[in-house]
């Protein structure tokens, strides 16, 4: 593959919660504000800008990782899904709804990040302990809530999509 | 915080790696899952004028049984490892270990081996690799070699590697059968980097332990196998030797502390975990 300049504009194309997407990004442009900036997609948010806080969470090829240490460039031919994504035409998922029903988000600023790192890992563990939970938020700050109530939203989230698939 | 202006390559296998590194030398960076490289170029602390981006190289994403060694390619994921369903069975220090690395979200993307080409002193895979005697693979345009983990760490963020050469690949040797392992580690919050790591292998007749946080790199050192005020001098004695590094956070003292009470409950996990050998 041949060198992209720092001083050009290379075009960008992805999925973005399944509709193509594209946009343009000087090699040095971070993925969170490539898809803030040139796609419009403000629900991911930027808070550290070095991997610490969890805010700009995303999936990549249905993986959850940091939009902030990725660039833009690396993210050509590939899967996103952000916060956007989880409502169905308006209805909320069912862990955005668990997050409601257990007032698990105050200001929210968090929240984005928290849902798709759940959205990725309750996929792979799926009768987790409080202790896993806990250890999958560790990569999140939050200062409004304390965690508490976001640990009981994963785990009811946990028990119902269990309950469903055994019903 | 954001990077400053570079150029951007991406680079499907080792060789065309390497050809880059062979053109630019010190001013290209390899760039694998970017959890430890980018954190520090949105800070400013790295600049490099080319970034040759390995990720998306299924060749070097490679983990493979190979000879008794876990061989994990350049551009394999810690997750990748982590999740492997017999890594308890393969090696149990590295189950033990994974959890205290950062983040489920940070390990997802972040390379093994870019952790240990990074060389950070508290940094929890270059206090395995060297606990258990592993090997880098160092490749460039003109050669490929392979040194011993107590080689390639020299110092704080430094190694043996030269400005033409990527690591290839980091090796781990398969857990032998009777021994038993232990890990334990402190840090401010879950996920930081230690204050203080310690990994300890318990062999037949002999007790390796391994110390990360306290001197400018991961310290291995070998003692016959020791238990009760035995082992508590010997951790002691060296606790001392580490030139603790002193900082605001976390003084010496603290960190010689950690060493003898976190270094006692690793042997005794290592000690503890050792099967009788069939």
């Amino acid at each position: 593959m041949s060198v992209l300049s720092r001083d050009t504009l290379h075009e960008v194309k992805l999925q973005l919660n399944g509709k193509p997407r594209s946009g343009h990004a000087h090699p040095r442009l971070l993925l969170s504000d490539f898809l803030r900036h040139q796609l419009g997609a403000t629900g991911t948010h930027v808070g550290c800008e070095h991997g610490v806080c969890g805010a700009c969470t995303v999936r990549v090829d249905g993986v959850a990782q940091r939009a902030c240490m990725m660039l833009a460039v690396q993210a050509d031919g590939r899967d996103l899904q952000t916060v956007e994504g989880l409502a169905d035409d308006g209805v909320l998922g069912d862990l955005q709804a668990a997050f409601k029903r257990h007032h698990a988000l105050q200001c929210g600023f968090c929240t984005a990040g928290i849902l798709m790192s759940c959205a990725d890992w309750l996929g792979r563990v799926e009768d987790p302990s409080e202790a896993q939970v806990r250890e999958m938020l560790s990569g999140h700050l939050c200062r409004c809530t304390g965690y508490t109530p976001i640990v009981a939203a994963v785990l009811d989230v946990a028990r119902l999509r269990k309950g469903a698939a055994h019903a | 915080m954001k990077p400053a202006a570079f150029d951007y390559q991406r680079a499907d296998s080792a060789e065309m790696a390497v050809a880059a590194l062979a053109e630019l030398g010190g001013d290209a960076r390899i760039l694998a899952g970017g959890q430890s490289l980018m954190a520090v170029m949105n800070m400013r602390l790295a600049q490099p004028k080319r970034l040759v981006d390995i990720s998306r190289s299924s060749p070097l994403a490679d983990v493979r049984l190979d000879a008794g060694w876990l061989h994990i390619g350049a551009a394999a994921t810690q997750a990748s490892v982590e999740w492997r369903p017999r890594l308890a069975q393969e090696q149990p220090l590295l189950a033990l270990a994974f959890p205290h690395i950062s983040h489920f979200q940070i390990r997802n993307r972040g390379t093994v081996a870019g952790s240990i080409a990074h060389a950070d002193p508290s940094a929890e895979l270059p206090l395995c690799l060297l606990a258990l005697e592993g090997e880098v693979v160092l490749r460039s345009s003109r050669r490929r070699r392979t040194l011993r983990a107590a080689d390639f760490f020299t110092g704080m963020l430094t190694t043996a590697r030269s400005d033409d050469e990527m690591v290839e690949a980091v090796r781990f040797p398969l857990a032998q059968p009777g021994t038993g392992h232990g890990f334990e580690e402190f840090s401010m919050r879950h996920g930081d980097f230690a204050v203080c790591a310690v990994a300890v292998v318990a062999e037949a007749k002999r007790l390796r332990i391994a110390v990360g946080g306290v001197a400018d790199k991961a310290v291995a050192r070998d003692f016959p196998l020791l238990g009760g005020s035995a082992l508590g001098d010997a951790l002691n004695e060296f606790a001392w030797s580490l030139d603790a590094r002193d900082e605001p956070q976390a003084s010496a003292a603290l960190r010689r502390r950690l060493v003898r009470e976190l270094g006692r409950r690793a042997a005794e996990q290592a000690l503890a975990t050792r099967s009788t050998p069939p």
